[in-house]
C-alpha cells in the first residue's frame, strides 16, 4: 500500500503540495487529474523519492520513503515510473534498454535479464523490435518500451506521469491499451492523466488536484461524470 | 664551397624516421594524457557548483587562449631558470598535454551536459544508483555525442606538436629544418612533411565522419 499522509512540499518560496493525503491499496488504480502546475507530477516525484518533502510522511508497504535510513535506490525497485518524455536510452537496442536494470540493479545473469526483458517487451507488443534502436521507433512505441523497461524490474506499483501527453494523437490509443491491460492484470497504478475517458473507465478512483491539494476524490465514474466540488465541475467542463 | 651542401639521400631516412617517430610519440602522449585529465575535469565541471567551476574555468581559459608556442617557451625558460632544465621531450609533453587537456575538458563537459536530467531521472527511477547512472547512461551517451569533437582536437594536437620544435625537440619539423639547411632542398622536404601530416589526418577525419554517421542512429 502507498500511503501519503499530509505531505507539504515547497520549491523555495513556492508551496506546491499543501497537505496532500492519499491511500492507494494493492491492486487499485487511481487517476489524478487537474490543471497544469497543480502539483501532480511533484506528488509522484515525492512518492518515488526523487524530490524530498518538507513535512508529512509517505509510506510504501510501511517503509518511510523519506526517512534517512531508507535505501532509496532499493525502494525505487518497487516503484516503476514512466514519464511524459519516454527517455529511451539511445545507445542501446530495445532489448538492452529493458534488460539493463534487471542486470545491473538486480544483479541477474545476462540470460535471465534478457528473458525477463523479452517477456515484458512482448507484453507491451514490442516483441518484434528487440534489436531495433529506440530512436528509430515512434513515440508510442518508445513509450511502450519505457513501460516494459519499468515492468522488467517487477515493480509492485506503477507511477505514470502523463504518459500520453507528448504523443501524436494517433499514437495515444496504443499506449492507453497497454495501460488498460496492466490494470486488468491487477497492477497497482497511480496515473496522472488528461485522458478523462481512460480515468473514468480504467481507474477505481479519481482524485482532482487543485493548487496543491486534493479538492475532490471518489469513485472514478462518479468524479468524472458527476463531480461534487464546483472546482472539479469547472475543470471538467473546460477539458471536455 | 659545394661540399657545404649535400643533397638528400637514402642515408637521411634514419633522421626522417626519428622525426616521424618523435612527432607520433609526443602526440600520442599529449592526446592520452589530455583525454584522461580532460575527462576527469570535464566531468567534475559538469557536476560541480558555479564557484568551483569559475575557478577551474579561468585556469583552463588561460591555457586555451595563450598561444601554444608562448606556453612552450615560457615553461621551458622557467624550469631552466629554476636550475633543473627538463629534456625537450618531457617539457614538451607536459605543456602539450595540459594544452590538450584544456580543450578536451570542454569537449567532455559539453558531452556530459548534453545528457538531459530527465534521462538520468528515468535511470534512477529504475533503481540505478548515481554511479550506475553515470557509468551506464551518462558516460556512454555523452562520449558518443562528442566523439567527432574529440577527434578534431586530437588531429589539431598532432599538427600543433610541430611547435614543440621551438624548445629543441627533434620532431618532424625540426629534423626537416636540419635537413633543409644541409641540403638546401626546402621544397622537396617541406612537401614531404606536409604529405606526412595529411596521411595521418585525412584517414582519421574520414573515419570520424564515418563513425559519426554510424552513430547517428
Ligand atoms: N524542480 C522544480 N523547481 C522549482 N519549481 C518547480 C520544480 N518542479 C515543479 N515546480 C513548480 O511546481 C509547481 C507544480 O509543478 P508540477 O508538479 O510539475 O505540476 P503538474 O504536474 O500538476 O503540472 C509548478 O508551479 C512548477 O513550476
Ligand atoms: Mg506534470
Amino acid at each position: 500500500m502507498i500511503s501519503v499522509q499530509n505531505v507539504h512540499k515547497s520549491f523555495g518560496d513556492l508551496e506546491v503540495l499543501k497537505g496532500v493525503s492519499l491511500d492507494v491499496e494493492k491492486g487499485e488504480v487511481v487517476s489524478i487529474i487537474g490543471g497544469s502546475g497543480s502539483g501532480k507530477s511533484t506528488l509522484l516525484y515525492c512518492i518515488n523519492a526523487i524530490e524530498p518533502i518538507n513535512s508529512g510522511k509517505i509510506l510504501v508497504d510501511g517503509v518511510d520513503v523519506h526517512a534517512k535510513e531508507t535505501n532509496k535506490d532499493k525502494l525505487r525497485q518497487k516503484l516503476g515510473m514512466v514519464f511524459q518524455q519516454w527517455n529511451s536510452f539511445p545507445h542501446m537496442t530495445v532489448l538492452e534498454n529493458a534488460a539493463l536494470a534487471p542486470r545491473i540493479v538486480k544483479k541477474m545473469s545476462k540470460e535471465e535479464a534478457i528473458e525477463i526483458a523479452k517477456k515484458e517487451l512482448e507484453h507491451v507488443g514490442l516483441g518484434d523490435k528487440l534489436d531495433v534502436y529506440p530512436t528509430k521507433m515512434s513515440g508510442g512505441q518508445q513509450q511502450r518500451l519505457a513501460i516494459a523497461r519499468a515492468l522488467a524490474m517487477k515493480p509492485d506499483y506503477m507511477l505514470l506521469d502523463e504518459v500520453t501527453s507528448a504523443l501524436d494523437p494517433e499514437l495515444v490509443g496504443e499506449v492507453l491499451d497497454t495501460l488498460r491491460l496492466l490494470a486488468e492484470e491487477g497492477m497497482t497504478m497511480i496515473c496522472v492523466t488528461h485522458e478523462m475517458g481512460f480515468a473514468r473507465d480504467v481507474s477505481d478512483r479519481v482524485a482532482y488536484f487543485h493548487q496543491g491539494v486534493i479538492a475532490e476524490i471518489g469513485e472514478a465514474r462518479q468524479v468524472i461524470t458527476d463531480p461534487q466540488n464546483p472546482l472539479t465541475q469547472k475543470f471538467l467542463s473546460k477539458v471536455r | 664551397m659545394n661540399s657545404l651542401f649535400t643533397p638528400l639521400s637514402w642515408s637521411d631516412s634514419g633522421l626522417i624516421l626519428t622525426g616521424v617517430w618523435n612527432t607520433v610519440i609526443i602526440s600520442v602522449v599529449a592526446i592520452v594524457v589530455g583525454t584522461v585529465l580532460g575527462l576527469i575535469i570535464g566531468f567534475a565541471r559538469s557536476e560541480s557548483n558555479k564557484m568551483v567551476n569559475a575557478l577551474f574555468g579561468s585556469v583552463l581559459d588561460v591555457l586555451r587562449s595563450v598561444p601554444l608556442i608562448i606556453q612552450l617557451i615560457l615553461f621551458s625558460t622557467f624550469v631552466g631558470a629554476m636550475g633543473s632544465p627538463l629534456a625537450p621531450f618531457v617539457a614538451g609533453s607536459i605543456v602539450l598535454s595540459l594544452y590538450t587537456m584544456a580543450f578536451m575538458s570542454e569537449v567532455f563537459r559539453s558531452g556530459f551536459e548534453s545528457v538531459s536530467p530527465s534521462m538520468q531521472i528515468a535511470a534512477r527511477s529504475l533503481g540505478m544508483t548515481k554511479w550506475q547512472t553515470i557509468y551506464h547512461i551518462r558516460l556512454p551517451i555523452g562520449l558518443r555525442a562528442v566523439f567527432p569533437s574529440w577527434l578534431g582536437v586530437s588531429l589539431s594536437v598532432i599538427k600543433d606538436s610541430a611547435l614543440v620544435s621551438v624548445i629543441g625537440y627533434m620532431e618532424l619539423l625540426r629534423t626537416s629544418e636540419q635537413l633543409i639547411s644541409r641540403t638546401q632542398q626546402p621544397l622537396e622536404i617541406l612537401i614531404g612533411v606536409g604529405i606526412f601530416y595529411f596521411i595521418i589526418s585525412y584517414p582519421l577525419s574520414h573515419y570520424g565522419r564515418y563513425v559519426e554517421r554510424k552513430m547517428a542512429i
